[in-house]
């Protein structure tokens, strides 16, 4: 039997390894510092759709996370989505006539909110609404409209064709 | 026929005793853990045997796992151009699965059989019902102390695994195959979720460490006392909890990430 004093050394070095390993993975390998309650305010936006946005999505001024999607909700009387994100308070600088538009990180990665700011004097302050919005992109959409596009630019050039001759 | 029958109709009413024993026993062990209070010595003593020795073979086999599925992982992404998402691959399958089930098992293999042993051995040179004898209840001083080690070690060993495992693909992916260091964090970061993934996982190996030193101290305990019982004991106690531990596994999976 090996003295306990050795015994309470090993113990004491297996769990503060262990709590190590615990910490590293929570900060270093998660998200725990992204979705740290943060203080801010909230604004609210309408938008004909929203695609694959999700709670918690990067709201991004300028390429930079400003602050994240709070709440997804919907208008039972205009058929919008309401999405309400909440900005960080060190963010009190942006015009009433914000534009937040939908759009995706690369082809298919996740989806975020883009602000860009207008030309007003007066502020986004807590409550208040995003008036100009911009919707998702749905790829589907995209795809039929151009492929709508291009049956019909060939029928037309068809039709031209048969002019000339 | 009626023998047949007969035969059967025992080997369920044994199987349903077992298990009968196998909680009255978990009952009593967990009565007994309140009597360690006064001496924490008698549990540090098994957290040494049960989580520091096994420390070695549970970090190396880590770090292998780790850079095992960096090199997988690698191989399989590259061919979607997706080589930078390698990072969540390998945190999100080690914090989930691998890291809490590799090392149940090989928890059940290292220390789960040499729990078996002791206390079966114990039981075979009569030093259990010695103590009984001396009004010591052998559940309180033998086995509870041992229960509660090992639903302490195991939580921990499977967070170094996962942490190991983690670092492991960062040298594969990153050193060796040249896949971009800020990508590879910054994207584990962004899908890794500290309550769906890590905290499921510590759940997950807590629920495992339980089962398996449960299945270890009563295979052990309730051995037939000779040296041909405990080695089929200790035999049963990695079958049993391994099996023990893939079955948990789905369930608790079905229940966290199911929906």
């Amino acid at each position: 039997m090996m003295h306990s004093r050795t015994i309470q050394l090993w113990v004491g070095i297996f769990v503060a390894l262990g709590m190590a390993s615990l910490f590293m993975l929570s900060m270093k390998v998660s998200n725990i510092n992204a979705f740290r309650a943060v203080e801010g305010f909230t604004v609210t936006a309408k938008f004909e759709n929203i695609g694959g946005l999700k709670v918690r999505s990067p709201v991004k001024m300028a390429g930079v996370v400003v602050g994240r999607v709070d709440d997804i909700g919907f208008d039972n009387d205009s058929y919008e989505a309401v999405v309400s994100m909440k900005i960080e308070d060190k963010y009190q600088h942006m015009p009433l006539d914000t534009t937040a538009s939908i759009f995706t990180a690369g082809l298919l990665g996740e989806q975020y909110i883009g602000l860009e700011p207008g030309g007003e004097e007066q502020y986004l302050k807590e409550g208040s609404e995003i008036k100009l919005t911009q919707s998702a992109m749905v790829l589907e959409n995209l795809i039929g409209t151009f492929l709508f596009d291009k049956a019909d630019k060939a029928e037309k050039s068809g039709t031209a064709d048969k002019g000339s001759k | 026929m009626i023998n047949m029958l007969q035969k059967l109709g025992a080997s369920t009413l044994g199987i349903f005793e077992r298990l009968g024993r196998g909680h009255l026993f978990l009952y009593y062990t967990l009565r007994g853990i309140g009597s360690l209070l006064p001496r924490p010595n008698l549990v540090l003593a098994q957290v040494y045997a049960t989580g520091v020795l096994s420390l070695i073979i549970i970090l190396v086999s880590g770090l292998f796992v780790g850079m095992v599925l960096g090199l997988q992982g690698y191989n399989t992404l590259v061919d979607f151009g997706a080589e930078e998402s390698l990072g969540v691959m390998v945190a999100l399958s080690l914090v989930r699965e691998l890291g809490p089930v590799v090392t149940a098992l090989l928890f059940a293999g290292r220390a789960g059989s040499a729990l078996t042993a002791e206390i079966g051995l114990m039981k075979s040179t009569e030093q259990l019902s010695g103590m009984e004898m001396m009004a010591v209840d052998p559940l309180a001083r033998v086995i509870a102390p041992r229960f509660l080690a090992g639903a302490i070690a195991m939580p921990l060993l499977a967070a170094m695994f996962s942490a190991v495992g983690v670092m492991g693909g960062y040298f594969v992916g990153v050193g060796l195959l040249g896949v971009d260091e800020g990508a590879f964090w910054s994207q584990m970061q962004a899908s890794v979720d500290v309550d769906e993934d890590i905290i499921n996982g510590v759940i997950k190996s807590i629920a495992f460490g339980i089962v398996v030193t449960w299945i270890a101290v009563f295979e052990g305990y309730d051995c037939i006392p000779t040296s041909e019982g405990v080695s089929r004991a200790t035999t049963r106690t990695v079958v049993h909890s391994s099996l023990a531990v893939l079955g948990l596994d789905f369930v608790l999976t079905a229940l966290m990430f199911g929906e």
